[in-house]
């Protein structure tokens, strides 16, 4: 897609092994997702897909057991450092999941709430920063006149870039996207496609997705999963045009157990 | 290639390549027939040459047809959608070939009254030469054989040579004694169908060379192309 202007890389990760307790879910994995680029990782249920996008902002780490180990070099950090504020990193990462979550509060209030953790702005700055994030999600003209009503009132396309709205509102660097569409229909679903696009002129982009098409349709870069190894990783159209892996190939046509 | 996991995707698929494989054969009927009214005046094969252009359109479109419904039910990637991209330019080519014969076959009771014996060994010769080139290049195509493929694209290069030698001797007959130009031109006409008929046999072999290797060799030159056939 951009090949001419390649992008430095924003994520490197290095030898990184994911275990649940004693198991292990990713094998050792060495690859670098490149900024202001929409890198898809695709791969069965169960491939470790979703666990790899959690390492990124150790969401892993609210559950019990839990580790990883090698390291995911952001901006030169090592992000696995236990000494690594999580606050900061998180705030620094942000994260869609697949259902819509939003919190039982007004429009206005999901937004500016994860913006009051962070930074102390006036009420002005805030109003401001609230619909400058409602506007980067797509959803300001949907919802400027009803602020104060519930976000849970929303459709669930709404509510989920209500919550990319939320995402972005802290300034992330990173959004992480665990299958943002899976549950919306075909509109919502081009509607968020887009807003992928357009957001990657600002943010680096990790996104999960279990359909194949979304994928090529949005990526720059793809990376396969399978059985908690990274099989293959590159450019997203040669990807779905000729991977170089006959693994890959079977997978992206269908042709898979 | 394992099968997909959709078994009527394969079918689908199958149904394509049948339905290209058997217009390949009709083509390769009428390109025969053509041959024949050129080497023995044959009147009734030009006759049915004519009569089954037809046929030949309609599969064309009816494949076409196949194709779309297909890459609309499945939106096919990597070799699936190199398959399809190389049956819907194939069957253009097919088609094309088929136009070719039918020209041939109706200048054919014209050519023979204004040729030399050797003139019409020498076309006749050719043509069976791109007759031949459009069956391998099928063959290559049902069996997705790169050897195959290799051996038309270099066949082809003989074609476009004898087809320049034609065109140059024609030449020379026309300068010596203007009585034989109309009888030259149709032989000049006949000898660019059958290079026509090579290059549209070499295109097949290279979308060949393009699904089994994923690049695309329409531009290459002949020692490129057989250069990524032998990378492994």
């Amino acid at each position: 897609m951009d090949e001419s202007n390649a992008s430095a890389p924003k994520i490197k990760i290095h030898n990184l092994c994911f275990y649940y307790g004693n198991y292990q879910a990713l094998k050792p994995m060495d690859f670098e997702i490149p900024e202001n680029r929409v890198t898809a990782f695709i791969g069965p249920s169960g491939c470790g897909k979703s666990t790899l996008l959690r390492t990124f902002n150790r969401m892993y780490e609210l559950y019990p057991n839990q580790r990883a180990t090698g390291e995911i070099l952001m901006d030169g950090q090592n992000v696995l450092n236990p000494r690594q504020d999580l606050n900061m990193l998180r705030a620094k990462v942000g994260m869609v999941f697949q259902k819509p979550t939003p919190f039982p509060m007004s429009i206005f209030d999901n937004i500016a709430f994860g913006i009051k953790l962070y930074e102390s702005l006036s009420r002005r700055e805030l109003e401001e920063r609230v619909e400058w994030a409602l506007r980067k999600a797509a959803l300001w003209d949907e919802v400027k006149d009803k602020l104060n009503q519930s976000g849970t009132s929303l459709s669930g396309g709404q509510q989920q870039r209500l919550c990319i709205a939320r995402a972005i509102a802290v300034k992330p660097e990173v959004l992480l996207l665990d299958e943002p569409a899976s549950a919306l229909d075909p509109i919502s679903t081009a509607r968020i496609e887009e807003l992928i696009h357009e957001l990657k002129e600002d943010y680096t982009i990790a996104i999960v997705t279990h359909n194949m098409q979304q994928a090529a349709r949005v990526s720059d870069y793809t990376a396969y999963i399978y059985l908690g190894e990274l099989i293959e990783f590159g450019r997203t159209d040669e990807i779905f045009i000729k991977p170089k892996r006959k693994e890959t190939e079977d997978y992206i046509t269908g042709r898979f157990g | 290639m394992n099968e997909h996991t959709s078994k009527q995707f394969d079918a689908d698929m199958e149904a394509i390549r049948t339905a290209v494989l058997n217009m390949g054969g009709l083509v390769e009927q009428q390109l025969l027939r053509a041959i024949n009214a050129l080497k023995s005046g044959d009147d009734e094969a030009a006759h049915d040459v004519l009569a089954d252009e037809g046929r030949i359109n309609s599969m064309q479109v009816e494949i076409d047809q196949l194709c779309s419904q297909i890459i609309s039910k499945r939106q096919p990637a990597a070799i699936d959608l190199r398959m399809i991209m190389t049956f819907i330019k194939t069957v253009t080519d097919l088609e094309r070939i088929g136009d070719e014969a039918k020209k041939i076959a109706a200048k054919a009771q014209q050519v023979r009254a204004g040729v030399t014996a050797g003139q019409l060994h020498e076309l006749t010769w050719v043509s069976e030469t791109a007759r031949q080139m459009v069956q391998k290049a099928l063959d290559a195509l049902a069996r997705l054989d790169l050897k195959a493929a290799a051996e038309v694209l270099r066949e082809d290069e003989k074609v476009d040579t004898e087809f320049v030698s034609i065109v140059r001797q024609m030449a020379s007959y026309m300068m010596e004694d203007p009585r034989t130009i109309s009888a030259c031109i149709e032989i000049v006409l006949i000898a660019k169908a059958i290079e026509r008929i090579g290059d549209h046999a070499k295109n097949i072999c290279e979308y060949v060379v393009h699904v089994v290797k994923g690049r695309d060799v329409r531009h290459a030159s002949l020692a490129e192309i057989q250069q990524e056939i032998s990378k492994g």
